[in-house]
């Protein structure tokens, strides 16, 4: 009997029953949050679709908009460098990755621009 | 006066003299001493293994009079005297019913959420699947431990050690097998550091070169709205599913709200740090406490023995959950590195099968694993983020798979 009054053991038919009951929720709870990740990503785009698009997107280039700022660029910071649709977060992981595979100094590298691949 | 009976009496009170009449405690305090030697000399996860291990030789140390597991071994919640913890106990006692009541993992918890970045799970939702099947081990652990005679709330406890999830390891043990907390824990955690090493072999076994070599597209932005969303949306869903996993979620998803909400920054810097920090080392500490090695019988008033059924951390039974322990954390990477195979093949081919052993939580070292695995055979092939979707997914499927245990304890008066 899978159900029992007090702590008692189980037989083996009974564990691989409750396992398979146990496995299938895991993953009915994470197909369910999937699902719920999709409605909100769509309600997320209906809205952004609702709101009039800026112009055309200026590439982001972070160097300028510290120097309007008035801020001084970094030692060892080689120009300015144009981020397309990557946010600064990534862009800096994606250099961190790059110096640490080659095994350089991050500031020895040169990156024109990060963009994501169609 | 007599001094030679002086003598006798400061020798017979002392703690060296207690090492020889319970030497376990001497084997105990060795394996602290190897423990450390490991966190500090090898690295191995430091910031738990560290107090783990200092914990373990402060409460093995004869007569220190700071743990005391004749209070907490082998009882329920509701037959511990918290008066007598906090007359008679000592620091670690006190510090201990954060362990017993549970607050310390929901903490835990906490800061995990407000430094994890769903980001990329929510780039591709699809990834969550291989979070569910490295759980996997989890299963298979329970069934080994049934097989092997544990009762069915110690199995669960011991089969949660395949989520590769120590706060909820802790969790789930010190509501289900509370007497099996310290091997659990230190299973958990033990493994975790060790998962650089356990994966590696297992994931070259059950993929291709190609399928290593795949080569992974870049994911779509994700809209703040999303993120903030998220946390919200997961904690009512999963707590009406598992009423159970309330804490653990609800406490992952706060922090995660901090996180992504953008207005109390400070908050999220707090969780994520000091309080982080704080409760890493009132729960490490205390758990590797609880291993020690001879336990007094508990006695009453009259001196008579009320618990014979302490047993000390050195026994057959320890030995055998670090080995069940390794068992959950091979056929958790086995399930993720499976389904990986799967989704390779249903997509044909746009889904690198190595992201799925970082299924098994352990945040974020398991999508480190699968990064440095795939980067071996191409060295151009970037999988770092691609395996933090599965990895923080995972922490999620852990957390539901512990609630799923403890609400079949508590329907079937598992919980002592």
């Amino acid at each position: 009997m899978l159900f029992l009054t007090a702590i008692e053991e189980i037989s083996i038919p009974n564990a691989l029953l409750l396992s398979l009951i146990g496995f299938s929720v895991v993953f009915i709870a994470l197909i369910s949050i999937i699902a719920v990740i999709k409605v909100i990503a769509t309600l997320s785009q209906s809205k952004n679709a609702a709101v009039p698009a800026p112009a055309v997107s200026a590439p982001k280039s972070p160097v300028p908009a510290a120097a309007a700022a008035g801020k001084v660029p970094a030692a060892g910071s080689q120009g300015e460098i144009d981020l397309y649709t990557v946010d600064d977060q990534t862009a800096a992981m994606l250099m961190a990755i790059v110096a640490d595979d080659l095994k350089v100094p991050l500031n020895t590298l040169r990156f024109t621009s990060i963009r994501e691949a169609s | 006066m007599d001094i030679g009976k002086i003598v006798n009496d400061l020798w017979v009170e002392s703690g060296f003299n207690q090492l020889f009449v319970h030497w376990e405690n001497a084997v105990m305090i060795v394996v602290a001493c190897v423990l450390l030697y490991l966190a500090i000399v090898r690295g191995f996860e430091p910031l738990l293994l560290m107090g783990i291990a200092f914990g373990m030789l402060l409460a093995n140390l004869p007569l220190s009079g700071m743990m005391h597991m004749e209070f907490f071994s082998g009882k329920a919640l509701s037959e511990i005297s918290f008066s007598q913890v906090l007359h008679e106990g000592g620091i670690l006692d006190v510090l201990y019913l954060g362990v017993k009541l549970n607050i310390y993992p929901c903490l835990i918890f906490m800061g995990i959420g407000a430094m994890t970045d769903f980001g990329p799970m929510l780039a591709r939702p699809s990834s969550m699947i291989l979070g569910a099947a490295a759980q996997l081990g989890i299963y298979c652990a329970f069934i080994l431990a049934i097989l092997f005679g544990f009762l069915p709330n110690v199995a669960a406890a011991i089969g949660i050690i395949g989520g590769a999830d120590g706060p909820t390891a802790i969790f789930t043990a010190s509501m289900l097998a509370p007497q099996y907390l310290g091997p659990i824990a230190i299973a958990a955690y033990s493994y975790m550091a060790l998962i650089p090493l356990i994966q590696p072999p297992i994931m070259k076994a059950l993929t291709t070169r190609k399928e290593r070599e795949t080569v992974m597209t870049q994911s779509k932005p994700v809209s703040k709205t999303t993120k903030v969303v998220f946390p919200i949306a997961v904690t009512i869903f999963c707590v009406l599913l598992l009423p159970s996993v309330a804490p653990l979620i609800g406490c992952l998803m706060l922090g995660n709200l901090f996180r992504e909400s953008g207005v109390v920054d400070r908050l999220s810097d707090t969780s994520q740090n000091a309080l982080l920090n704080i409760v890493t080392i009132f729960l490490s500490t205390t758990v590797g406490a609880t291993s020690v090695g001879y336990i007094p019988k508990a006695v009453d008033a009259l001196g008579n023995v009320t618990d014979a059924t302490n047993v000390g951390f050195l026994s057959s039974s320890t030995l055998l959950i670090i080995l069940l322990g390794l068992v959950a954390f091979s056929f958790s990477t086995v399930g993720g590195v499976l389904f990986g195979k799967i989704m390779y093949a249903v997509t044909g081919g746009k889904v690198n099968p190595l992201i799925g052993s970082a299924g098994v939580s352990a945040v974020p070292m398991a999508a480190r694993v699968s990064q440095n695995v795939g980067s071996k055979y191409n060295p151009s092939n970037y999988l770092l983020m691609h395996a933090m979707g599965p990895n923080v997914a995972g922490v999620i499927g852990s957390a539901v798979a512990a609630g799923f245990f403890i609400a079949v304890g508590r329907a079937l008066e598992w919980i002592p």
